[in-house]
């Protein structure tokens, strides 16, 4: 006997995201759900972009992981208030939940943030399917990478507001053919800005941090 | 792993009462071409948790959904081989994708007494 059921797997997730982004519209506060695949060098990157947004930008951060609070710990000494999040408490995720992001929220004091930065768990897969309630994505993959990681993961790129060329400062040392790896990205998400830096350096950053200041300047008054 | 608890705990949810003691043989699910779902993975997931629950050896059956792109220069609307979100009619970029993200369950199979 077959029972139609009609309903979205991600339900419950979509239903708490939508709270959180109320939540998060009450407290005034912009959120950028920051992803990318593990050793892309999102940690150096987020560390390097909270330098550059204090003090016109009022920061707070969640990192998720599955295991170690070494990223929390490494952006804590920014002086910008951070909450870490162990996945392993949640069996394992390889994603921040929309529910996880709701009771590591309640750990900042929204009122003193503009914007509310995640850093997700790395992984290209999920974490593109669960909404936080974020107001933009965005992507961070490295020129240590494949030139075809847009194509092998291509939900991600499609859903990200903006997309994080780092390690550019390693090109002369590799065969990296980055023409191909923008037009990549081009391919799946033709408007998506895409910014080339070095979070080492810290070269090519400063039109991101423009970026992101500006879209926090259009939601929060 | 996430997607596969969803997916047992709303099949789990749709048993109707009077049913309670049935054995769901398998579950019917739609996924989009875009979802970021591995079918292997999801299947092995899906079998492991339901060990020894009414959805023990339940089959996962995936109807997977083509990804549909709209031109919203040009109404033109075709279907993707490939994540390329050009419009081939009028080379426009500025397209939205009609389907190619579903993950939904569409219905349970119970075995009738």
């Amino acid at each position: 006997m077959e029972i139609k059921v009609v309903r979205k797997v991600l339900d419950v997730n979509d239903t708490m995201a939508a709270r959180n982004r109320e939540l998060f519209r009450s407290k005034n506060v912009f959120v950028l759900n920051m992803m990318s695949s593990p050793g892309s060098g999102k940690t150096t990157t987020l560390e390097k972009t909270l330098a550059l947004l204090a003090p016109d930008v009022r920061c707070a951060v969640i990192v998720g992981d599955v295991c170690t609070t070494n990223d929390a710990d490494r952006l804590a000494r920014s002086g910008v208030p951070v909450v870490q999040v162990n996945t392993d408490a949640f069996g394992g995720d390889c994603h921040l939940a929309a529910h996880v992001i709701e009771k590591a929220a309640m750990d900042l004091d929204l009122d003193q943030a503009d914007l509310l930065i995640v850093e997700n768990v790395g992984n290209l897969v999920c974490p593109a399917e669960f909404d936080i309630g974020e107001d933009a994505r965005a992507v961070v993959l490295s020129v240590t990478e494949g030139e075809d990681k847009p194509l092998k993961y291509p939900l991600m790129f499609r859903v990200c507001d903006a997309a994080l060329l780092n390690k550019t400062d390693l090109l002369p040392h590799l065969d990296y053919d980055k023409a191909a790896a923008l037009e990549n990205i081009r391919q799946i998400h033709p408007q998506m800005p895409i910014f080339e830096m070095s979070a080492r350096t810290g070269a090519g950053l400063a039109p991101w941090v423009e970026w992101l200041k500006d879209q926090v300047k259009h939601k929060i008054r | 792993m996430g997607l596969a608890l969803q997916i047992v705990e709303i099949a789990k949810a749709s048993i109707p009462a009077q049913l309670a003691d049935a054995r769901v043989q398998r579950v019917n699910l739609k996924v989009g071409k875009m979802a970021a779902v591995v079918p292997e993975s999801l299947r092995f997931c899906f079998e492991v948790i339901t060990r020894s629950t009414a959805l023990e050896g339940a089959e996962l059956f995936i109807e997977e959904v083509p990804v549909v792109a709209r031109c919203r220069a040009c109404d033109h609307e075709w279907t993707l081989n490939g994540p390329v979100f050009r419009c081939p009619a009028c080379d426009g970029v500025n397209v939205e994708m009609i389907s190619g993200r579903e993950l939904d369950i569409v219905s349970i199979e119970v075995e009738k007494d």
